[in-house]
């Protein structure tokens, strides 16, 4: 068997005015198959991504906010969220979304996923991943 | 001359919030949509700059962008505007020019 | 593209997926299982009734695996396996169930 190698998906842009987010969510998906260790990091505009509520009908595109909330069944077990970036935004961890994972061997589960972090620790987790991939 | 500014930029990404406030004058209408709609929104590091701005110049937001993001409308800044698409283009008519700060 | 369906029309894609999931309704299944030669039991349609609420809540297709692993959660694990899905949808459980729910192709299905 191969190494277990640590992905990091880095997003930094708002969800629906640009496609980043969107691209990063298919390839996060796409990936999944891969059997990595997947972990997703949001800073900047990036942490817009996980704001429940979003109703994008009306301006005709698709709502994939709630597309996260499968990611845990997709094996990602860490979504990370700059604390600064939530702030600098009027947001707090209220405002996100909620991911659950459960690993279905062990039956082990955790309840949320989505982790709030200081500017110190996203930088020690992007220092230890193998591969950073950046939208 | 009554000018519309356009915004549809994150003012956390780009300066064009910054730059369409530096460039304007007194009576300006400012109209905020697409990701520029987080801008409209309390509590954020922009807040103070857009109520500066509403000192002499009335500022308005999509609704339809607003919704898309998950902002309700309780969480806008007092004294901006929520406009649908019809009042867009009402803004559009009733101004001379309209200057888009993209 | 398009298919029939109790004198309704259907627009579907290249591959025979339908272009809108909300036109879907039952009759859509019926009429391409029956292309497929394929009569569908209160099985397959537990299936497909499991792909439909999927969608509404996650707004994905879910990828096979991910498919089988959620259908053990909710119907158990006797259903929950591909030996079970493949021998309902011997196309495969991702593509063909998701075909017959209206649904997109899975994401990452090639």
């Amino acid at each position: 068997m191969s190494e277990v190698k640590k992905f990091m998906y880095l997003n930094r842009r708002a969800p629906y005015g640009t496609i980043y987010a969107w691209e990063s969510l298919e390839v996060v998906l796409i990936g999944a198959a891969f059997d990595q260790q997947v972990s997703l990091m949001f800073v900047d505009d990036g942490v817009y991504q996980l704001v429940k509520g979003s109703k994008p009908a009306d301006i005709e595109m698709k709502n994939f906010t709630p597309t996260y909330r499968t990611l845990g069944d997709y094996g990602v077990r860490h979504m990370f969220v700059d604390k600064a970036s939530l702030e600098a935004r009027g947001l707090t961890q209220d405002d996100l979304i909620e991911v659950e994972w459960e690993d279905w061997e062990t039956e082990e589960e955790v309840d949320n996923i989505v982790e709030v972090i200081d500017a110190d620790k996203v930088v020690e987790l992007l220092d230890e991943s193998d591969v950073v991939f950046s939208f | 001359m009554s000018d519309l500014y356009t915004i549809n930029k994150s003012p956390f990404e780009k300066n064009s919030l910054d730059s369409a406030l530096k460039f304007s004058k007194a009576g300006t209408a400012v109209l905020l949509y697409e990701d520029a709609v987080y801008a409209a929104v309390k509590g954020t590091a922009v807040e103070e700059q857009i109520k500066a701005a509403m000192g002499d110049k009335k500022v308005y937001a999509l609704g339809p962008d607003l919704a898309a993001r998950g902002i309700a409308e309780d969480r806008v800044i007092d004294g901006v505007e929520l406009v649908d698409y019809t009042g867009f283009v009402d803004l559009v008519e009733a101004n001379d020019k309209v200057q888009a700060w993209v | 593209m398009a298919i029939e369906v109790n004198g309704k029309t259907f627009e579907v894609d290249e591959e025979g997926y339908l272009a809108n999931i909300n036109d879907w309704e039952p009759g859509v299944a019926e009429v391409m299982a029956k292309e497929d030669e394929l009569e569908l039991t209160d099985e397959h349609w537990d299936i497909i009734k499991f792909l439909r609420e999927y969608y509404e809540e996650y707004q994905i297709a879910p990828a096979v695996r991910v498919l089988t692993k959620a259908v053990a959660k909710k119907l158990g694990k006797d259903k929950g396996n591909s030996k079970y899905l493949y021998g309902l949808f011997p196309y495969g459980p991702g593509k063909q169930a998701c075909r017959y729910a209206g649904l997109p192709k899975p994401t990452g299905c090639v």
